[in-house]
């Protein structure tokens, strides 16, 4: 059976992926945002996925006002990273799994979650970065480790989906993903944050108190983060901190109990708190 | 129109609704800035290339004056606007900076100080008393 054995919390603040493409990782204003990815890159070749299921946000770039899905679940054979505007990420096409997407999705919306289906969609930096700071540099004509099934979310227009309906979808795709009769070890990712805002003349907000407490919920009292409202988000984590709700998909997925195994927390990487989080299922 | 408890939040617009609804072709001429042909056409000709959008007279010159904050206030989303800022060759950071009314320098040395505190700047009534 196909087991999701760990879920992985991440920012993915684009300035990260133009630092990996562009070798300056190394700069002392880069160097602590990525020592903090040391351990994990190990814990990644330890614990190597057969699949990830990597939640995120498109930032306009597949989807622009035009369709704004609240869930997307990417079903096709392969996602080719975007350009958002600089020119595409020199990374790998993501490969889906698209036996596992379709399983996912059928049984997500007899769950009651009314999923978008995507057959062909580009990903942005929401998808590549998450999975550039946990591999590493990967040429372009390389290959990421693993297929990848993207969960697109809208967090742009308000409202995005609440923590509270995230976390009961990450129970949905849990349900799945047991059901499913290979053998997978497959890892869950949720993306975004922490707290930053972006726009207008309160951007720069950042608030680690908050983000620390964030952290411990996710760990340790996921009952407690899924009721964080819209509003407290705006308001202590900043208009773009609205991203964290995206962790609680991946949390939900998860046992209720589970094992910390890395944290690592750094400001600033360009306008954003960079938050990150390894945690085990027990068995 | 029924208040909303988030207009309390100062120096931010939340990209609601009727947000979307007032910024859309602003945030559709935006968003095309994406791809390299359209980059192309707006650099030879961007009174031309801003016809192809049914952005209001204002919108367009909020363009023009690359008014930052001006455009969020009129529907436009940061993430769209942000495709602009990269047309000029603003980064992310340096766009934010402007948009704060502080010099880059400045802001950046905030940003590697931990940022803008919440404390104070949580609620309108906050920003009134100074």
């Amino acid at each position: 059976m196909a087991k999701i054995t760990a879920g992985i919390g991440c920012s993915h603040v684009p300035a990260i992926g133009v630092a990996m493409d562009t070798g300056i990782t190394e700069q002392p204003y880069w160097q602590p945002v990525f020592k903090g990815f040391e351990f994990s890159r190990k814990w990644c070749k330890d614990n190597k996925p057969d699949v990830i299921f990597l939640v995120y946000n498109d930032h306009c770039t597949a989807f622009d006002a035009s369709c704004i899905p609240t869930f997307a679940l990417g079903c096709a054979a392969e996602f080719t990273p975007a350009d958002e505007g600089w020119g595409p990420r020199p990374v790998p096409v993501v490969k889906g799994h698209q036996k596992l997407a379709s399983h996912i999705a059928q049984s997500v919306i007899l769950d009651e979650f009314d999923l978008t289906i995507m057959n062909e969609m580009e990903v942005d930096h929401g998808l590549t970065v998450p999975l550039s700071v946990m591999f590493g540099e990967i040429p372009q004509d390389g290959a990421w480790p693993c297929p990848v099934i993207p969960l697109a979310v809208n967090v742009v227009q308000y409202p995005a989906p609440t923590a509270n309906r995230c976390y009961n979808l990450g129970k949905a795709i849990r349900r799945a993903i047991d059901s499913y009769p290979e053998d997978l070890n497959v890892h869950i990712y949720g993306t975004g944050g922490m707290s930053h805002q972006l726009q207008a003349e309160r951007a720069g907000l950042i608030n680690a108190e908050w983000d620390g407490r964030f952290l411990d919920m996710i760990a340790n009292d996921p009952d407690k983060a899924r009721q964080i409202s819209h509003l407290e988000f705006l308001r202590e984590t900043g208009s773009e901190g609205i991203e964290m709700v995206m962790w609680l998909v991946m949390r939900g997925a998860l046992d209720d109990k589970v094992t910390e195994v890395h944290r690592h927390y750094h400001v600033p990487a360009s306008n954003t708190a960079v938050g990150h989080i390894i945690l085990e299922n027990h068995d | 129109m029924a208040e909303k408890d988030y207009d309390d939040i100062p120096g931010t617009f939340v990209f609601d609704a009727d947000r979307s609804r007032e910024g859309y072709w602003l945030n559709q001429f935006c968003i095309s800035l994406r791809l390299a042909k359209n980059r192309e056409a707006f650099r030879d000709d961007p009174e031309e290339y801003m016809t192809r959008y049914a952005m209001t007279d204002e919108q367009k010159q909020a363009v023009r004056d690359r008014a930052w904050n001006h455009l969020l206030e009129l529907g436009g989303n940061i993430y769209y606007t942000s495709k602009l800022a990269s047309f000029d060759g603003i980064t992310f950071q340096d766009l934010a900076a402007k948009m704060t009314g502080m010099a880059r320098e400045d802001y950046r040395d905030m940003m590697l100080h931990g940022g803008r505190s919440v404390e104070g700047n949580r609620s309108k009534s906050e920003w009134e008393k100074k």
